[in-house]
């Protein structure tokens, strides 16, 4: 082998794309990635972690407001957006260097620039236009992610209309609207109002987060505009025009047409696959509504040629990517007990407020596949650790088949239900019926209580409500 | 304090067992070393031997329970200074019925056909079956089987849906992730539901009387099924003529009578009268050389000079055994079992024809270890003593394949142009194409026929 060869090639440094290089350096084959940004990808510098860092910082602005109710007083509050950023930059920072390290520790080969595919088993680096190598291998992995979907007349600025790309490094403007309200949209809605703007949120469909069951969406809804958040479903922003300093958006929809005037507006509205310029155009790589096709070990059309995470599609989330890196690597590796991804089975986060966490099957899609099913619900205001904390809005609902007892689908809404939610995932995994979770002990107090009362309320047996 | 008697462990993946049968009853004074009671497994009959002295206080669990997990206890020894009035203190807690019967609960109202009788989860020599716990909520309500199911879960284990494929008999596997592309269909082999009912309505409902399973019949419907599915058998066919061997064995017999080794000699049945009968290891108090044991030790010294077809599948690789373990196949009254004559290339035919007859015994007593009935790399089957011609038998598996020996007897064969009479055995070879293919098995074959009809080179 040379220098430049390798048994395994990997485009791509989120999480799709370092996860799988450490597992295939694990399982011994001489690996390469290939990143053209940052190692850890968007996740890790733009998306989730730093996200989750300002989160933290209108978490606890938010809670500086309530000090008279914890017994604690304080005068002239107030944030430094410039601080609340650097901080988040500095944790992105510390995680993309700790990708790193554990490449190196790992052995794995980072190569600087942009990959593309060049004929059979070889890909062509190029950095600041320049061909500066090629490497081959038998298999390579794609996993070059997606960017943030644009509509038209809404083309993002990077000024004043936004992707989540903008605008972390954060101003805080005044008024904002959010277009689209997947977990995207409603995160940076609930930090901003949190911050103190003024925030719209405009959805197409007829209520917001439109992938969780619908209690769950209801009940946000009603949680986001008791704290002030406006909300317009069934709509859609029909014209943007920049007036001075703002902009004002013509929102057209089902009865509540009008106009908003914003500074910012922030286009969250799904994400497409980064297909382009990678090389696919003489391959057998089939790409389908700007996402790769793959089967379940993640091959493409086009042998020695595999894809993972966004890039795939949905599920657009880091976990997923992770997961079926590894899958694809274990494997091309032929590892035993390799089993392919189950959809059903992968847990969804929102870092709004109140958090919300499910995985698994809503009580609708259940019911549209022609399942028989039982459902449970217990609120947090029956749990006292919710209660203690000051966090007594939320609920837990089970969705369970009538008939088996399974676990179809589990759905969270309140605080650190995003820490929660695995508990469900791991008893969905190990495919455990409600006569499990009804046996399995639940400590006291905690907020995990509610999860096994919800389990018990399915079965007509919830003990505190 | 009395002695609780545990359920032992039979083997090291043993998690229950039957108690067959009580060799002490309550009152009887026990000695360390005294055999208590027989323990049954799929294929087995342990003792239970006593580890202290003493006198059974208490038998906790009664004869022919099933299903009795391993460290539960079964009885109450008392010590030299106890009475029975040490029992009432203790026995209460630990005297739950060992068996099947789920504790009693304010749910648990169902009938008790609704709980899964132990007996359908348990296994296989293998030990314990594992199932998520909804694989074996659906299969206890459709009725299935688990031991009967191929898991296709972490580890094998079954998941919810190997139990959709064997509920849908014909389908392929239904993928287990949705919304993805192609998806090779996976063959599982489906489990169909046999009730009791829908077999007697195919034959039209005749009146029958009903043979219970037993854990034994259950291993070898298991087992054979999945060979016949996972297995891509072929067979080839050889026709040995044994007058030179009949001849040899008759004088070895008379030579061990003669020089008092054993009680006496077997008859000579087959040369003599040509009936074609071939004991497996002859009469039971005789001590002589079967021709089974000659076809044994042929079949061995064949495997050795090819060794390829001493070869077993597994996904990875073809396995090449280091040495020759032959799997005998012996019928008992309810069903089969074969004990293992290991390393039988490097035995002689004496020591082949003591070891067998001692396994075939225990066998039959049902007094085999487990380490003497599983494994193997190779078996042989023999139906010459019922006087059949000539068949194909299921490989067992992971054996790449399996001798099917028919009877001697005398027919018609052609030599140098002139009909003659000779004893012909004729035997099948059942081979595992995935392991061993044509010309090897072929091979095999001829290298053991030669063996066979020039039996002074077995001697070697």
């Amino acid at each position: 082998m040379t220098e430049n060869s390798f048994d395994l090639i990997i485009l791509g440094g989120g999480p799709g794309g370092y996860v799988a290089a450490i597992r295939a350096a694990q399982l011994g084959m001489k690996t390469a990635l290939v990143e053209r940004d940052q190692l850890g990808g968007i996740c890790l510098n733009w998306g989730c972690i730093p996200t989750k860092a300002l989160l933290r910082s209108s978490e606890i602005y938010r809670l500086l407001h309530r000090l008279d109710e914890f017994g604690f007083s304080a005068k002239d509050i107030r944030f430094d957006a410039g601080k609340v950023v650097a901080r988040s930059r500095a944790v992105a920072k510390q995680l993309s260097n700790g990708v790193g390290y554990l490449l190196r520790k790992n052995k794995v080969t980072v190569t600087h620039g942009h990959g593309r595919l060049a004929g059979k088993g070889r890909l062509a680096i190029e950095r600041d236009g320049k061909a500066v190598s090629e490497l081959t291998a038998e298999h390579i992995v794609l996993a070059t992610g997606a960017r943030a979907r644009s509509l038209p007349g809404l083309e993002p600025d990077g000024e004043r209309v936004w992707t989540y790309k903008e605008m972390v490094p954060v101003a805080i403007p005044k008024s904002l609207l959010v277009v689209g309200s997947g977990a995207i949209g409603i995160e940076f809605a609930s930090f901003y109002h949190d911050m103190g703007v003024e925030v719209t949120v405009v959805e197409m469909l007829d209520r917001v987060l439109p992938v969780e069951d619908e209690e769950i969406s209801a009940f946000a809804r009603k949680a986001f505009e008791k704290q002030g958040i406006k909300i317009h479903t069934g709509a859609t922003v029909a014209a943007l025009e920049r007036n001075g300093a703002n902009l004002t958006a013509r929102i057209e929809g089902a009865g509540q047409g009008g106009e908003v005037e914003v500074e910012r507006v922030i286009l969250a509205v799904g994400i497409v696959g980064n297909v382009e310029d990678i090389g696919l155009e003489n391959t057998a790589v089939k790409v389908e509504k700007m996402h790769v096709v793959v089967d379940e070990w993640l091959r493409t059309g086009e042998p020695g040629i595999y894809a993972v995470g966004d890039l795939v599609g949905p599920p657009w989330l880091a976990h997923k990517a992770s997961h079926e890196g590894v899958i694809c690597v274990e494997h091309i590796a032929g590892v035993n007990d390799v089993h392919p991804l189950d959809l059903h089975n992968i847990p969804a986060c929102t870092y709004c407020r109140p958090q919300i966490a499910s995985v698994g099957l809503t009580e609708r899609s259940a019911r549209e596949v022609g399942r028989e099913v039982k459902t449970g619900h217990f609120p947090f205001i029956g749990n006292g650790k919710a209660i203690a904390l000051g966090e007594p809005e939320g609920m837990v609902k089970t969705v369970f088949e009538g008939k088996t007892g399974e676990l179809l689908g589990a759905h969270m809404i309140g605080a650190e239900v995003t820490e929660l939610i695995q508990g469900y995932t791991i008893a969905k995994t190990l495919e455990t019926t409600e006569s499990e979770l009804i046996r399995a002990i639940f400590p006291h107090p905690t907020l995990s209580e509610t999860m096994h009362e919800a389990v018990l309320d399915a079965y007509g047996r919830a003990i505190h409500f | 304090m009395p002695i609780e008697i545990l359920m032992p462990a039979l083997s090291p993946t043993m998690t229950e067992g039957n108690l067959a049968r009580w060799l002490k009853k309550e009152g009887d004074e026990v000695h360390s070393g005294d055999v208590l009671a027989e323990i049954e497994t799929d294929k087995a009959t342990m003792e239970v031997e006593a580890i202290d002295d003493g006198k059974i206080g208490k038998i906790l669990v009664p004869e022919g329970a099933q299903g009795i997990k391993v460290n539960a206890p079964i009885a109450l020894l008392l010590g030299e200074d106890e009475d029975a009035s040490a029992l009432e203190k203790f026995a209460a807690p630990v005297a739950q019925p060992a068996p099947t019967a789920p504790p009693p609960s304010a749910e648990n109202v169902k009938p008790p056909a609704a709980v899964a009788p132990s007996v359908k989860e348990r296994g296989n020599g293998d030990g314990r079956i594992f199932a998520s716990p909804l694989a074996r909520r659906m299969a206890q309500q459709a009725g299935l089987d688990l031991a009967a199911i191929q898991g296709s879960g972490p580890q094998g284990r079954i998941v919810k849906s190997d139990i959709e494929a064997a509920l849908s008999p014909g389908r392929a596997a239904p993928a287990r992730a949705p919304a993805r592309a192609p998806v090779a269909p996976q063959p599982v082999p489906a489990a169909p539901v046999l009730s009791k009912e829908r077999v007697a309505a195919l034959a039209g409902n005749p009146p029958y009387t009903e043979r219970p399973l037993n854990a034994m019949r259950r291993v070898i419907a298991r087992r054979l099924t999945e060979s016949k599915q996972t297995v891509p058998h072929f067979y080839l066919t050889v026709d040995c003529e044994i007058d030179a061997l009949l001849k040899i064995r008759g004088e070895l017999n008379a030579k061990i009578a003669a020089a008092g080794i054993g009680p006496r000699p077997l008859p000579n049945t087959l040369s003599q009268a040509g009936e074609g009968r071939v004991g497996a290891s002859g009469s039971e108090k005789g001590w002589g050389i079967s021709v089974n044991d000659f076809v044994i030790r042929a079949a061995a010294l064949a495997l050795r000079q090819v060794p390829a077809a001493n070869a077993s599948w597994s996904d990875e690789a073809i396995l090449l055994w280091d040495s020759v373990d032959i799997a005998v196949a012996v019928a008992l009254d309810d069903g089969l079992i074969t004990p293992i004559v290991k390393a039988a290339d490097r035995k002689g035919l004496a020591a082949i024809a003591s070891e067998t007859k001692d396994l075939v015994t225990r066998a039959r007593a049902g007094k085999l270890k487990l380490e003497e009935f599983q494994g193997g790399t190779f078996s042989v089957s023999n139906l010459g003593m019922y006087g059949v011609r000539e068949f194909a038998a299921v490989i067992n598996p992971p054996h790449g394949g399996i001798l099917a020996v028919g009877a001697g007897e005398q027919r018609p064969v052609v030599k140098n142009g002139a009909l003659t009479l000779a004893t012909v055995m004729s035997c099948t070879l059942s081979c595992d194409h995935r392991a061993v293919d044509g010309a090897v098995g072929a091979q095999f074959l001829a290298a053991f026929k030669r063996l066979v009809e020039d039996p002074l080179t077995m001697l070697l």
